[in-house]
């Protein structure tokens, strides 16, 4: 970090730093240099963290009127919904709220795969991204199962299922999960006590997920190492609090949108009938954040190997710092991945189609062909091209384009090094 | 360091060897009451039979009923369904299991009405052998309960079971 030495003004304020240095931390937190060329992409860690302390104060609030039974959980939504003082409001931030949660981490990692900001020195800043991307996902699953309507029961069936196609031990350990002999009771309070319990694992996650970041420090659009400070840099207060607080107001429309004028798009109509065992909705689907990992479950015949596709999706995505060996981080330098990048948005995107339909027909053959695109992206075109790709030149400074010559001679000189070595 | 005194186990060795095995023996102790916390429980596994009245249930009929949480199918089967089931050859069964085996009583078939792919309950009367499919992800199943189309991996499972007297069956 390259803070430099900090003392408050004030005595008492001295007096406290000296204890515990907690000023030294905000002045570090505002004075953090940052490249001055970050765009409208970097402001979906703002948009995050809010996010999760949303979901946090309003879930904190529902728990307070909601009852963890099965025989009264169902009710006791619909008399947040109907009773308790803008509860429907309450309620319908924190079903949306979940939605705009995932849209927000999607663009974010898309950030991440199109700038290459998951690359050496930030390796661990992605892999605790990925592990807050796993965790969202199973609080996600487990909030939905609350409600404990039909979506809720079947939902939490098929997913919690899963787990029984691991060979010999796979009854035994899908028995454990639910407290008994299927979805019952003793799935919904202990879903309830680690979806409560899970989003202060993540708000953990993410102060190590900041912490990572500010050691090397942000990367940026043309991802070039840089020097902080300099002149390729400003401080974090007030250029980047501005630029997110404007983001995040921009975000706030859409939320606010869903939230008041289609609070039950994103939803399933079959969630508003009570949990039924003896009856399974024809057509289930989960959220639609997690659509695409349910299309590779799917589009594989096999119940084990679907399942183990289905994990291989997201593992992928944590060891991608060593399946892309290309050193140039910026797709703006990587004119073939640059395609590729494109494609794999395109194949997400269809995967997340085709996991809405039914598996079968035309929809399975598509799953199936994606399913294998989306494998083949990461583990043979990547560790190819990162051999094969030709890059255009690196600028050697992010002023260089624009005022000519490095802000730094010593950064010059890196950078020169660097480009040889490619 | 070349020193071959220090190679052998000493008596501090030997403490830290006994502490981190006790140890290990005490966070598992520990541990394990924790876990098994999550195991079905005693109300739980009370609940593990139930007795069905079948006597109104006509050919060609069938009923669902909820045992351990979950449904499970009582059908009468009519004699087309029981010669179809009994007809096929085990070599086309993915999960071979004759019908004999799987229905003691020929016009009894009960079984649990969770497909073995992902646990939904498969609808009656439907799929490509006229018998149970999955709406879920399109498993088929014969009229013997047997999986013959999709990604389920085995047969419906046929509970214990056993007729009390000829009106009705305990199911557990």
């Amino acid at each position: 970090m390259s803070d430099h030495e900090y003392t408050p003004k004030s005595k008492v304020g001295k007096w406290f730093n000296d204890r515990l240095p907690l000023l030294t931390l905000a002045n570090h937190l505002t004075d953090y240099p940052t490249p001055k060329n970050l765009n409208y992409w970097w402001t979906f860690g703002g948009i995050l963290t809010f996010c999760l302390i949303t979901q946090i104060i309003t879930g904190i609030v529902l728990g307070m009127h909601y009852v963890a039974h099965a025989d009264l959980a169902f009710q006791s939504v619909e008399h947040i919904m109907r009773d308790v003082n803008y509860g429907w409001l309450i309620r319908y931030v924190h079903a949306n709220g979940a939605s705009m949660f995932f849209l927000a981490v999607y663009i974010h990692i898309f950030r991440s795969l199109y700038y290459g900001s998951y690359k050496s020195p930030r390796e661990v800043i992605w892999i605790i991204g990925m592990l807050i991307y796993f965790l969202m996902m199973a609080t996600a699953f487990m909030g939905y199962v609350l409600p404990w309507g039909q979506m809720s029961f079947w939902g939490a069936t098929v997913i919690t299922n899963l787990f029984s196609a691991i060979p010999l031990v796979g009854e035994s350990i899908t028995n454990w999960l639910w407290g008994g002999y299927s979805v019952d009771n003793p799935t919904l309070t202990r879903f309830f006590s680690l979806h409560y319990l899970f989003p202060f694992l993540i708000l953990g996650l993410v102060v190590l997920h900041i912490w990572a970041l500010h050691v090397p420090g942000n990367n940026n659009p043309i991802g070039i190492d840089i020097k902080k400070p300099s002149k390729d840099t400003v401080p974090f207060h007030p250029y980047i609090v501005i630029k997110d607080a404007f983001a995040l107001l921009i975000f706030l429309l859409i939320f606010a949108f869903f939230v008041f004028f289609s609070p039950n798009i994103l939803g399933h109509a079959d969630n508003y009938i009570e949990a039924n065992p003896l009856v399974t909705p024809a057509h289930i689907v989960p959220e639609w954040y997690l659509l695409p990992f349910y299309a590779i479950l799917r589009s594989v015949p096999d119940k084990l190997l679907g399942v183990i596709a289905m994990f291989a999706a997201i593992f992928v995505l944590v060891i991608l710092p060593w399946l892309d060996t290309s050193k140039v981080r910026s797709t703006v330098f990587r004119p073939i991945y640059k395609q590729f990048y494109w494609f794999l948005v395109a194949d997400v995107l269809i995967l997340g189609y085709v996991g809405a339909m039914p598996a079968e027909g035309i929809y399975l053959l598509i799953a199936r062909v994606a399913t294998a695109y989306y494998f083949a992206h990461f583990l043979l075109i990547l560790p190819f091209l990162g051999f094969k790709e030709k890059t255009t030149p690196l600028p050697l400074s992010i002023t260089e384009p624009i005022l000519g010559g490095s802000p730094d001679m010593a950064m010059a000189r890196d950078n020169s090094n660097y480009k040889e070595k490619l | 360091m070349s020193d071959p005194e220090k190679k052998k186990p000493n008596r501090r060795d030997f403490i830290v060897t006994a502490t981190t095995a006790a140890g290990a023996v005490g966070v598992g102790a520990v541990v394990w009451p924790l876990v098994d916390q999550m195991n079905p429980d005693a109300s739980v596994k009370a609940l593990a039979s139930t007795e069905v009245d079948i006597s109104a249930i006509e050919p060609g009929q069938s009923i669902t009923v909820l045992w351990r949480g979950k449904p499970v199918f009582i059908k009468r089967r009519t004699q087309d369904e029981i010669d179809s089931a009994r007809a096929v050859d085990l070599s086309e069964l993915k999960h071979p299991e004759k019908d004999e085996d799987r229905a003691k009583n020929p016009e009894w078939l009960v079984m649990l009405g969770v497909c073995t792919h992902l646990g939904c309950v498969p609808l009656n009367d439907k799929g490509d052998y006229g018998a149970w499919f999955c709406p879920c992800h399109g498993s088929h199943y014969d009229t013997s309960g047997r999986i013959r189309k999709g990604p389920a991996p085995t047969n419906m499972e046929v509970p214990k079971y056993e007729f009390v007297n000829s009106n009705t069956i305990k199911i557990g």
